[in-house]
């Protein structure tokens, strides 16, 4: 059954998210052969549009204001609702982000619509269109269809492979004018703290510290080996309580879930509330001094040594196979 | 001040999960507060010492989630109030919790309602949000920081990492992040107290709610386990070539670098 499916592209610091593209593939899944419409929000986007489409959207509509330079649930709230009165679609897909965690349930009470979050994956079954998600932390999953009304997800970043760009794509790219009004809730301040080097829930290759870490120098190699892999700096609950990092970068039951490509272990010991946050990850790789550590048990390929040694042996390593490539 | 917390009974994190019957088996299983309902509990409290007024804390299920209430009451708040589904809902989901539990609070001149920003178990995240739109009142998620100076607020939360500082006004409805506060245990005088604290059993029937009003709008098909995981590959030998190695299988065998 073709579908018309709305997607929001999510804009950081002037470019679309990654998740966005993900999400735009996982539209396409939903719509069937219908028709992707992606939608901008914010106060100079429209630029993006075009990249949107080569992302797979057949056309785009955006909403530009000075209100919505920066997010609030009052504002884009308005938009997207609009955007839906105006295309009434039949899907509705965002990324599990935090701005998608924060919107995209009021929209769905707004429209008394269902709504499954932080999906997997996306497939078309049996004539319904089925989600997966992960529950418990992700030691068990779910497959999930809606029963009534819109196809309204968000999907986890990382997860969903977007689709090849194809630089050939053109469609329309319209606005729509959106009164906004009564913003209960404004945004004094921003302080940015996880913001430098690449974005943690997103990263193809994360690198994790835990107590082995031992001081807040101690992470320097950890970053040293991010770098060269393009990928970013997390941490255990104990490196964050230690505080050899801030509570940004932790990854766990508490603080942040990641599914990267490559997860590097570092000294981390493998308690149940971080491997909650990581387990998913596609290639897990263990550096523990203990080989006891419970986190051999969920790694791919493991090092029994001292982090201290491995990891700058490893960034010179991948350095050579950088070059190689 | 009228304050209300949304809480959740959940499994511990510790547990080990099965499937029988297609079902999560929670036969024997040890349950809790979800531990970001804690911080919202705990917030509560500070509030109303701080300011004045009763802290009510709610939860949506069966008689078992009494013992939960309990141990929040223990910890401080004032009244409970559990809602009974157990007769009249089979499979409900986000959009059922939230119409319930907006449906009761509709009238309650609610201050302040807090929750956690998620639950352990379900992991959506949605009835915070979906109950403050029911409500019509403003929200902030993932807070790690909350000032109340008459009617205004406000109120810092987490973005991914990052901190929004945002001005808001009451009533208004918050849910907890990690960082928030450090929840108390319970003490001997509080359990003991908490006992004789008022802890109301209402039914739908009670919210002049219908079966068919709060239907779920989602159905879960399948519930399966993550394929258990091959044992890894610990390298042995010269560290160096250790390291030459893992480089190599990343590259070759499981191709992420």
């Amino acid at each position: 059954m073709a579908r018309k499916v709305l997607v929001l592209g999510e804009v950081r610091d002037g470019s679309l998210r990654n998740v966005s593209f993900e999400a735009v593939a996982a539209a396409k899944t939903v719509s069937e052969g219908g028709e992707v419409v992606g939608v901008l929000i914010g106060d100079s986007v429209s630029v993006l549009g075009a990249e949107l489409i080569k992302s797979g959207a057949d056309r785009v509509v955006v909403a530009e204001d000075e209100k919505l330079k920066q997010y609030t649930s009052d504002g884009f709230s308005q938009v997207l609702l609009a955007v839906i009165d105006q295309e009434q679609p039949e899907g509705l897909i965002l990324g599990h982000t935090a701005l998608g965690k924060d919107l995209a349930p009021r929209i769905a009470a707004k429209l008394g619509s269902g709504l499954i979050s932080d999906a997997t994956a996306v497939e078309v079954a049996g004539g319904n269109v089925v989600f997966t998600r992960p529950i418990y932390s992700g030691k068990a999953f779910e497959k999930k269809i809606v029963t009534e009304g819109l196809i309204f997800a968000t999907v986890r970043p990382n997860n969903i492979a977007p689709l090849e760009k194809d630089e050939s794509r053109s469609g329309e790219v319209s606005s729509i004018a959106v009164d906004i009004k009564d913003l209960r809730a404004i945004v004094k301040e921003v302080v940015r703290k996880a913001s430098e080097g690449v974005d943690l829930s997103e990263a193809k290759v994360v690198v994790s510290g835990g107590r082995g870490v031992k001081s807040a120098e101690g992470f320097q190699p950890l970053k040293e080996l991010a770098e060269v892999l393009g990928g970013a700096v997390g941490a255990s609950r104990g490196a964050c309580d230690a505080e050899y990092c801030d509570y940004s970068l932790q990854i766990g039951q508490t603080g942040k879930v990641v599914t990267p490509d490559l997860y590097i272990a570092c000294g981390i010991s493998g308690a149940i509330q971080h491997l909650a946050g990581m387990s998913n990850s596609k290639v897990i790789v263990a550096i523990n001094k203990d080989p006891e550590a419970n986190i051999f048990k969920v790694a791919d390929y493991g090092i029994v040594g001292d982090l201290f040694e491995v990891v700058p042996m490893l960034t010179e390593e991948f350095k050579k196979l950088k070059v190689h490539q | 001040m009228n304050i209300f917390v949304l809480m959740k009974r959940t499994f511990d994190t510790e547990e080990k999960i099965t499937i029988s019957g297609g079902k999560i088996n929670e036969d024997g299983a040890e349950f809790i507060i979800n531990p970001y309902d804690e911080y919202a509990i705990e917030e509560a409290i500070q509030v109303r010492d701080a300011n004045g007024g009763e802290v009510t804390v709610i939860s949506v299920g069966n008689e078992e989630a009494e013992k939960q209430l309990r141990t929040a009451l223990a910890m401080g708040a004032d009244k409970a109030v559990l809602i009974n589904t157990e007769d009249d809902v089979e499979n409900g989901d986000q959009f059922t919790t939230a119409k319930i539990i907006a449906e009761y609070l509709k009238d309650k001149e609610a201050d302040l309602i807090l929750g956690g920003n998620v639950a352990i178990d379900g992991g959506s995240g949605q009835v915070g949000p979906r109950v403050a739109e029911l409500l019509n009142i403003p929200y902030v998620t993932t807070i790690t920081k909350l000032e109340i100076n008459g009617t205004s607020a406000v109120v810092t939360r987490d973005v991914e990492g990052d901190s929004e500082v945002i001005e808001t006004s009451l009533p208004l409805l918050v849910t907890a992040q990690q960082g928030l506060n450090e929840p108390r245990y319970p003490s001997l005088p509080g359990i003991m107290k908490a006992k004789k604290k008022p802890l109301e059993e209402l039914e739908l029937d009670d919210l002049d709610l219908e079966e068919e009003d709060v239907e779920a709008k989602t159905k879960t098909i399948e519930i399966y386990l993550p394929p258990k995981k091959e044992a890894g590959k610990v390298l042995s030998g010269d560290l160096a070539d250790q390291v030459k190695e893992l480089v190599h299988l990343l590259h070759s065998e499981a191709k992420v670098v």
